[in-house]
Order: structure tokens, then sequence, then C-alpha cells
């Protein structure tokens, strides 16, 4: 599976990359393989969006391995922007029984802190702004 | 009273006494930081204990390890539980040392990030594998729809950690309880302020009667 890349051409254009990827590219990788693709997009100045989002146990993972590499002057850290749980979701046990796996399919933005800050968000809109560093 | 019956009576004193010396639930405070976390972890460890869990202050960050304060026994209406308080550091995704250099030397503010990055992780540790319960605490005068609120709720829910979301600050006058109400409908939420210790009453009484 071909690696998504950044452009390091010191000459080419003044831009921030985005990668789409797909849920279908996730679909087959293990918690960390997901992890370290898009820390390593990250890190590269990237913005990740994901079509299908983690699911919670990796978005916790996700805030630990985070933690692990920040580093003064370096990396701060991530922003991530996901839609907020529809307040008509039931999330219940019993509801989730009823209803099923519940579907983790969520839409989601991840970028270096320093890069990308959320201007408003709600059930059904993100906006946020991305800037060169 | 014949054998068969001395004997049944026997095995169910034993049973009852090992069912009733059950092990303190290990209950997490948890929210973003400076929420109030450590201030109500003091404010319930004195109320019951007369010892403080940790030191406090408006900078963020100031918790930067997980605390716990053992065995500390609610009782309110008749209902009684015993629980171990596990203080725990802010969480965020995203940590900048020079967010503190304005209120300390640049060393002390790097010290500061490394130490808080460290934490964050212990605390997200501690939820996956330690806690039995979660105390979710935010501040009443901020708008709870962050990503932070929304993945950590996330996360309990998936665990199927029993919550209860503590809405804290209401004595400032930008506090809406309203709008942590709305933004997690699916759990309880109870308004509080626990530098002012306002109503603390209602909020034992969930404690006693939630993780109880």
């Amino acid at each position: 599976m071909p690696k998504a890349t950044n452009t390091d051409d010191p000459e080419g254009p003044d831009g921030v990359q985005i990668d789409l990827i797909s849920g279908e590219r996730m679909e087959n990788m293990a918690t960390m393989e997901k992890i370290r693709m898009i820390l390593d997009g990250v890190h590269d100045g990237n913005i990740v969006i994901l079509e299908e989002g983690l699911t919670p146990d990796e978005e916790s993972r996700l805030i630990e391995v985070t933690m692990s590499e920040i580093s003064p002057d370096e990396f701060n850290g991530i922003e991530i922007e996901t839609y907020p749980k529809s307040k008509t979701n039931d999330s219940s046990l019993l509801g989730r029984i009823m209803g099923g796996e519940e579907s983790t399919a969520k839409l989601t933005v991840i970028g270096p802190a320093n890069q990308i800050e959320t201007l408003h968000k709600d059930e059904t809109l993100i906006s946020a702004l991305v800037s060169r560093d | 009273m014949g054998l068969f019956t001395e004997l049944k009576d026997s095995i169910s004193r034993v049973t009852d006494r090992l069912f009733s010396e059950e092990e303190p639930k290990r209950i997490g405070i948890y929210g973003p930081p400076n929420a109030g976390k450590t201030t109500l972890a003091n404010r319930i460890a004195r109320d019951w204990t007369g010892d403080a869990v940790g030191a406090e202050s408006h900078i963020p960050h100031e918790t930067r390890r997980a605390r716990r304060k053992e065995g500390v026994e609610i009782e309110r209406n008749g209902k009684s539980v015993e629980i171990d308080i596990v203080d725990t550091p802010g969480v965020t995704t995203k940590v900048d040392y020079e967010e503190f250099t304005d209120e300390m030397e640049e060393d002390d503010a790097i010290r500061r990030s490394r130490e808080a990055t460290e934490g964050v992780a212990e605390a997200m540790h501690w939820l996956r594998e330690d806690v039995d319960g979660v105390i979710y605490v935010l501040d009443s005068a901020e708008d709870p729809i962050t990503q932070v609120n929304t993945m950590l709720i996330g996360i309990i829910e998936s665990r199927d950690l029993p919550v209860l979301i503590f809405a804290n600050k209401i004595d400032l006058d930008d506090a809406s309880v309203k709008r942590i109400e709305d933004a997690f409908p699916q759990h309880e939420t109870i308004p509080l302020s626990a530098k002012e210790g306002e109503n603390m009453d209602e909020v034992y009484e969930n404690i006693a009667e939630y993780f109880g």
C-alpha cells in the first residue's frame, strides 16, 4: 500500500498538505499502525482527515502517544475535531444491544496544534482555520 | 433446629459477611484542565476524612500526577459508599510550555509542560485500566462542547463506566448549567461550586446513590 508522503521539495509550492484517508485504507490496520500514520502525518505538518474516525479506545491511545511525543519548541500536540454525538443517539447499554454495534464512523480532522484552530463546531458543522506554521 | 437448617444459616452468615466487605470503588475525577477537579477532590476528602488530596492553582496543569485518597466513606439518606478518590491531571491533546512563561521562568515552564504530558498519559491509562466509575467535572462558565469532552465522555461510555457530570463553578456570573445538561443529556448533571461548597448535599446524595 503506498504511503501518504509530504512534498519535501523546499522549492515546491508554499501550502498545507491535506491527507484524506478512506475508511477502506484504515479498516485492516492495527491500532498502533493507525496512530503512527496519523502522528507521522501531523509531525510533517499535514492535516489528516479520516473518513471514518477512530474508536474510543483508539482515541484514548492517540492522546497517550501524542503526549509522549510532545517536545518543547518542536511539537505541541494535536488539534482533533469530530462531530459531537447526536443528542438523539441512544448510548445506553440497552440501546446499543437493541441497536446492534454502534457505528464509530465519524469524519475526523487532525492537525498540528500550532497550525489548526477550530473556529466553530456543532453537531453538523466543523469550521477550522488552517495556517502554514 | 435441624442440622441442615443450622448448616444453611451458618453458610448464609459467611456469604453475607464476604459480600458485605466489598472493596472500595475507585472513582476517577476527570475533566479538562482548570475545571476544579482538585478543588472538588479536596472538598470531598476534607468533608469526610479531614485531609486534603493536593494543591490547587489557577495555572493549568497544577495536578500532574494521579493522586488517590483511599477509603472515603460517604453516607447520605441511608445510602453509603466507600470510595477511593482518584484526582487525575486535566486531559488535553496539546501542551505548550509558553502558556506558563507569564507565571514562571522558562526552565520551570518546560519542566511543568513535560510533567503535564506524562500526567495526561497517566490519566488515560487509569481510565482504561483502573477506575470503577467517573465523576466528570466541567467549568459551568465554559463551552462544554469541546473535542476533549466529547472524546472522554465517548471513551467512558464505551467502557460502560458509571459517570456523573458535575457542573462546577456555579458561583461564577457566566455559569450555565443548562448548557452542560444540553451537551450531555444522556447523563445526570449535578450543579455545584466545589470552591464555595454550594450544593454539596446533592453532590453527596448522588455519589452515595449512584456509586453505592
